[in-house]
């Protein structure tokens, strides 16, 4: 446990060392306000709640969280010291761990740093504030199943871009996975049953009840066991290829 | 102390390591030397617990680096060949991550780390990003590093490389001050250093050992007297 605080330490710590932390947050609020307020209609829709502001979140995160994820132990292997790294009395799993929580608490100060647009709801109206703070949760939840998807991606490449481009692909397709575009396409190779497995495994299913506040435990399962996948596998590839 | 024991590692069809056994005992240093490709680092990285061996076993302070390796790690102290580190961090912020990973607090932390920076003669850059230094303070963070716990064991993949020759003579000077009851190995190409500091030196080429020997006997091995002309010989079979 505490080396996992130790490798989390420094590497939050490492975000705000760098632009890295500030061109993030940055975007990450200009966008996620101007989704809200041109695409959402968030004003215009005269209701006092904030939809239009979760609704895009799985989109704005398919984008930045793979940015944020790419470099995780990508960049551990391009400078080398991922050696160093693993050659501390530091477990695997506690360094992934570690890793994965900087970065996941970092996207969720982002996330909290939207608190305005939370302010403004609840000045022009009477929202429910319960539903806001579950919506907030349910989003949180789902930036940490894109973390660990990039996290692992991130692992078995040196080059950041690649992890990138990938995470993304891969984001998409779970992003995707419960909609016609990808059902079509699996629905004439395999059977029927399968094709109902990868539709439950749909990020916008899940993310779609818990983004209206209601916080359906099975959901919370769905996340909580795909970012515990994903850090398994990630764990297994740093142990596979810290030497390549 | 280190056991190896029939160590070998292949990296596909490539065999980097083949049927190394040496044991090292405290007290000694020992020098590693070899052309570039002979294994020197594939073998300190597989003592480290980095590289897996293909077969063979190192004990490392009587823990197995395969079965108990934090228990072998926690007695190590590392530097990687290049010195790699956290550039974004400075020397301050980085010793301290080491700290906490070695579990050192209170008075002996202070102390460690104002002896590590005292001796390393890092006072001057301590708040500046690693990154933004040059190479040889580079390679003293590394080493300062390597050494904060005061570890059994200290395995130093050429930590001279990039210095100037005043600097080298300080990092020899001060691998000669902690050598006593220490486990120490070092590789390198220059010659000079194995006669300035190792007790003993070994030469591997193409994954073999081809002699273990002191560094006096080594030059008796030899016509020559110059260990230049002597590891030519050797490295390259004319000597058995």
């Amino acid at each position: 446990m505490k080396n996992i605080i130790t490798i989390f330490k420094r590497e939050l710590g490492s975000y705000f060392a760098t632009p890295v932390a500030y061109v993030f947050i940055v975007i990450f609020l200009i966008m996620s306000g101007a989704m809200s307020f041109y695409l959402g209609n968030l004003y215009e829709r005269g209701q006092a709640d904030l939809s239009p502001f979760f609704q895009y979140h799985p989109w704005l995160y398919l984008f930045l969280v793979p940015a944020i994820a790419m470099r995780l132990w990508a960049e551990e292997r391009k400078s080398g010291t991922i050696e160093l790294l693993m050659t501390l009395p530091i477990s695997v799993g506690q360094s992934v761990i570690g890793k994965f929580l900087a970065a996941w608490v970092f996207i969720g100060i982002a996330l909290i740093l939207t608190f305005p647009i939370w302010i403004t709801i609840n000045y022009l109206g009477d929202p429910d504030n319960g539903v806001i703070l579950a919506a907030y949760l349910g989003s949180f939840l789902m930036a940490g199943g894109f973390l660990a998807i990039g996290s692992c991606i991130s692992a078995m490449t040196k080059n950041q871009v690649i992890a990138f481009i990938i995470t993304v692909v891969i984001c998409f397709l779970f992003l995707l996975a419960g909609s016609p575009l990808v059902l079509n396409f699996f629905k004439a190779l395999i059977p029927q049953n399968i094709v109902d497995a990868i539709s439950s495994l749909s990020f916008l299913t899940h993310y779609a009840s818990l983004a209206k506040g209601v916080i359906d435990i099975r959901d919370v399962i769905y996340f909580v066991s795909l970012i515990g996948f994903w850090l398994y596998a990630n764990t297994i590839i740093v142990e596979m290829k810290k030497a390549d | 102390m280190i056991k190896i024991k029939n160590l070998s590692k292949k990296f596909g069809h490539l065999t980097a390591v083949e049927d190394v056994s040496f044991d090292v005992q405290p007290g000694e240093v020992l020098g590693f030397l070899g052309p570039n490709g002979a294994g020197k680092s594939t073998t300190m990285k597989m003592i480290t617990g980095f590289l897996a061996p293909t077969t063979g076993s190192i004990e490392v302070c009587g823990f197995d680096v395969s079965e108990k390796p934090i228990e072998a790690k926690k007695r190590i102290g590392y530097l990687p060949e290049g010195a790699p580190s956290y550039g974004e961090m400075t020397p301050v912020q980085y010793l301290e991550f080491i700290a906490q990973v070695r579990q050192l607090t209170g008075q002996n932390k202070i102390d460690r780390n104002k002896e590590v920076i005292q001796r390393l003669h890092l006072d001057k850059v301590l708040n500046q990003t690693i990154d933004t230094l040059s190479k040889g303070f580079k390679r003293r963070v590394g080493l300062a590093q390597a050494i904060l716990h005061d570890p059994d064991v200290l395995v130093l993949d050429e930590p001279t490389d990039g210095l100037d020759p005043n600097q080298k003579f300080e990092v020899r000077e001060l691998i000669k001050s902690i050598a006593p009851n220490k486990v120490i190995i070092i590789s390198t190409h220059i010659l000079s250093e194995v006669d300035a500091i190792c007790s003993r030196a070994i030469i591997i080429a193409d994954g073999k050992v081809l002699v273990d020997d002191t560094p006096e006997g080594l030059r008796n091995k030899s016509s020559s007297d110059k260990m230049d002309d002597i590891f030519r010989e050797i490295t390259s079979g004319h000597i058995s």
